[in-house]
């Protein structure tokens, strides 16, 4: 009976290839070389022209939405990364999920490293959305992670309840989690526990695999707030990113519960330092202690993370490359954050801020998650500087407020270094 | 364009054991049947289209299955999906379908005058009636696989075919994505709306992609024929409507459905169809028939009878909520269908409803007169 493939195959010398199989019926279970298969391929390219599987983004607000036109589709559309990644791949979340009619989000993930320069037509005008304007064409990024730069990162205690930074790292040679295969992901795993296991002191810790958890211990994790679980936001799933859950996905924290590591969740891996009370400074440096210190472990075993100077550290979300940080306070500010010159302050800063349960909750009682809103275009010490003068001058504020005193609203600071 | 995993031959470079999926908690029939020598065995391969082993179990893999419920845990991608993969998909075939073998034929029946009777089950029980299949047009990628080029040549295709219907079939088509609010609440009201699937088993198989794009609901005007153009499948076709007349369903299900299939042909796309398999749908539990023929029907007293569900086995029958799979009977009513889709024909099929649905009827109403039934629970057919 005619198929679709023998109408593919019309093109080729089809009595050899199925003479070869030995088929009496059409097909039955065999390998395809590469040569049928790349047939098959130029025929649907013929038969699929870019414009015929041009999304539809009329009802879309996000980043790549924008920045996708018919032309740039239609030049990418059949080019991949080394590792086969393709633009549908990329943009896939973005078309799945319209977006907000006021939170843009980006609207496109990388599946490796590669997917930022092969489809950078469409990856530059979106990082410029994203981030202010800034040109990886033309731009670089500082990267700095020397904590002892750092001045006045010790807030009062009254108002900042706790204290955090985080950032993600990639392993480089190994797909992000997009895309990446089972064994791209446990690798990940091994090379990420293995450095792990070489920390010392106060950074001693281990590591708990999603899987193998007892109930006990996750129990445990949950009630400490430290266990992620499998992505249900479509802004993930549709990226492919909760896939094989939970293989090689877990947790590691070191004895003191300040220092923390996710492996395999939205990025290769997330970290996390934290405290309660409010001393930036000390969690600072134990967050760039401990990023040096598992950088040099990796490369002790020919390992690297991903990095270049004109993304900095390269993670799966557009939204998170430069820096990937996010510095933050718990803080109350009763009367200020009522006040309705708080959002403009904030502005100013470029601070942002969210509920206590994190991105896109809303902020219970009178406290508030405060955190840098830039990520690319300043380094690590810039922006937790950033954040330590920004959060100081709001706790200011709050006290003068109480006082009956009048406020100021901050000059605007620069998204970038000057 | 291919969704996921397109970089299969790049994963041949990590051995079986790095790239073989841990399904030691899981419980569908892919999880069965694929061992890691199976695994290593069909990883190189791949389909004219592109789709993987990988993209094949994606979904058996993300969904390790309730311990009471047996999913399947895979998807075709196209039509050879089934060929290129049959090491794995045969076994999963025969588990699911009554130990159907990889030689066995499929009969298709769709003569509705080869039905006995079925135009009189009682209306004061039988509150209504309703058949559905699946169909695929040859020469595209099934859903888990199809770019948007080619839905939105499916849809364009099957409004084509669909639009030129007259008669008892005259109708309209509704695209998902441009339907009015109006529009959207009456296709709600009358139960005939489908939504973006939420099931994990049917999203971690990339069918939810790009919705609602190449999506839409057609139906005729009496509202007694209703396609649904590519959600689950490329095409879903019901005929239903109140009461217990599923001989009429029936006819106007077979009649409709050839006038649509001759339509297709004629544009040189006809459906997936072999004589093994029967009509080739995404999901192996719906070849053969693809056909879900039933009623809801009120059965208070049967269905509390310890023997019921014994009963439905027998019969070849098995009961859902009113709401469909995996819902809960409202008010002793219950969604009674056809167990079978591989092996047996749709004329067969129905007609073991039509049988079954008689005698549980009549079960129902002794119940009702507080006589015995133990003499009418019928042999296993």
């Amino acid at each position: 009976m005619a198929n679709s493939f023998t109408r593919i195959m019309s093109g080729r010398n089809t009595a050899v290839i199925l003479a070869s199989i030995g088929a009496g019926t059409l097909v039955s279970g065999y390998v395809l070389s590469d040569n049928t298969a790349a047939a098959a391929a130029a025929e649907r390219t013929r038969l699929y022209p870019p414009s015929a599987d041009f999304p539809d983004l009329r009802k879309h607000n996000n980043c790549m939405a924008a920045a996708l036109t018919p032309t740039i589709y239609g030049r990418l559309r059949d080019k991949t990364t080394p590792s086969n990644w393709t633009l549908d791949q990329c943009i896939q979340t973005g078309v799945d999920n319209p977006g907000h009619p006021f939170i843009k989000t980006v609207g496109m993930v990388a599946g490796d490293e590669e997917s930022y320069e092969v489809f950078a037509e469409l990856f530059d005008p979106v990082i410029k959305d994203r981030h202010n304007g800034y040109d990886p064409r033309t731009m670089k990024h500082p990267t700095d992670l020397d904590a002892s730069k750092i001045t006045s990162g010790m807030f009062d205690e009254r108002y900042v309840l706790s204290t955090r930074v985080r950032t993600g790292r990639s392993i480089r040679g190994l797909s992000l989690p997009p895309a990446c295969s089972r064994s791209e992901r446990r690798e990940v795993e091994r090379v990420v526990v293995t450095a792990l296991a070489g920390l010392k002191g106060d950074l001693t810790g281990r590591y708990y695999s999603l899987g193998e958890m007892s109930d006990r211990e996750q129990k445990q994790l949950i009630d400490e707030h430290f266990l992620f679980d499998k992505p249900v936001s479509p802004l993930l799933t549709a990226a492919g990113m909760a896939r094989d859950w939970p293989d090689a996905r877990g947790i590691w924290h070191n004895n003191e519960k300040n220092f923390l590591i996710w492996i395999n969740e939205e990025d290769h891996t997330r970290i996390i330092s934290m405290e309660k009370g409010g001393n930036m400074k000390r969690v600072f440096e134990r967050f760039c202690r401990g990023l040096k210190q598992v950088e040099h472990l990796i490369q002790e075993r020919g390992w690297e993370f991903m990095w270049n100077d004109r993304l900095g550290y390269i993670l799966t979300c557009p939204s998170n490359l430069g820096t990937g940080l996010r510095a933050g306070v718990h803080i109350r500010l009763p009367i200020l954050s009522r006040d309705p010159r708080f959002k403009k302050i904030l502005d100013n800063l470029r601070l942002q801020k969210r509920g206590t349960g994190g991105v896109d909750t809303a902020a219970t009682g009178d406290t508030v998650d405060i955190s840098n809103l830039d990520r690319l275009g300043k380094s690590e010490v810039d922006l937790v500087q950033l954040v330590i003068d920004g959060v100081n001058y709001l706790i200011e504020c709050e006290k003068r407020l109480e006082r009956g005193q009048d406020i100021k609203i901050p000059s605007p600071i620069s998204p970038f270094r000057k | 364009m291919p969704f996921g995993n397109t970089h299969n031959n790049f994963k041949l470079n990590y051995k079986v054991e790095e790239e073989y999926p841990d399904l030691s908690k899981h419980n569908n029939h892919m999880a069965k049947v694929l061992t890691k020598e199976l695994y290593g065995k069909l990883r190189d391969k791949q389909t004219p289209n592109g789709f993987t082993l990988d993209d094949v179990i994606q979904t058996g893999v993300d969904n390790p299955g309730h311990p009471f419920i047996m999913t399947v845990g895979c998807v075709a991608g196209d039509e050879e999906s089934y060929e290129v993969f049959k090491d794995l998909l045969d076994p999963i075939i025969s588990d699911r379908h009554n130990g159907y073998k990889a030689t066995d034929k499929h009969k298709t029946d769709l003569n509705f005058e080869n039905l006995k009777g079925g135009d009189d089950l009682d209306p004061a029980y039988v509150l209504s009636s309703r058949v559905r299949t699946g169909r695929s047009i040859k020469g595209f990628t099934l859903p888990p696989h199809s770019s948007r080029g080619e839905r939105r040549g499916i849809e364009k295709l099957s409004v084509e075919a669909l639009t030129s219907l007259d008669g008892e079939f005259k109708g309209k088509y509704y695209p998902l994505k441009s339907m009015t609010d109006a529009e959207q609440e009456q296709l709600i009201n009358d139960h005939f709306l489908f939504d973006k699937p939420v099931s994990p088993l049917l999203t971690c198989a990339g069918m939810a992609r790009d919705w609602p794009d190449g999506r839409g609901i057609w139906h005729n005007d009496s509202k007694t024929f209703l396609v649904w153009v590519n959600e689950e499948d490329h095409l879903r076709v019901i005929s239903m409507q109140q009461g217990g007349n599923m001989r009429e369903v029936f006819r106007r299900f077979c009649v409709g459905l050839q006038k649509i299939e001759e339509i297709f042909k004629k544009h040189n796309h006809g459906f997936m169809w072999n004589e093994h398999l029967g009509y080739i749908l995404t999901c192996p539990s719906n070849l053969g028939t693809g056909l879900r023929g039933g009623v809801h029907v009120k059965l208070p007293k049967l269905s509390t009878h310890p023997k019921f569900d014994e009963i439905l086995t027998r019969l070849r029958l098995q009961k859902r909520g009113t709401g469909g799979v995996d819902t809960a009977s409202v008010g002793g009513v219950f969604d009674i269908s056809n167990a079978d889709r591989l092996g047996s024909s749709e004329v067969a099929q129905v007609q073991m409803v039509v049988d079954g649905v008689k005698l549980m009827v009549e079960m129902e109403k002794k119940l009702e007169k507080g006589e015995a039934i133990d003499s009418m629970i019928p042999a296993q057919k």
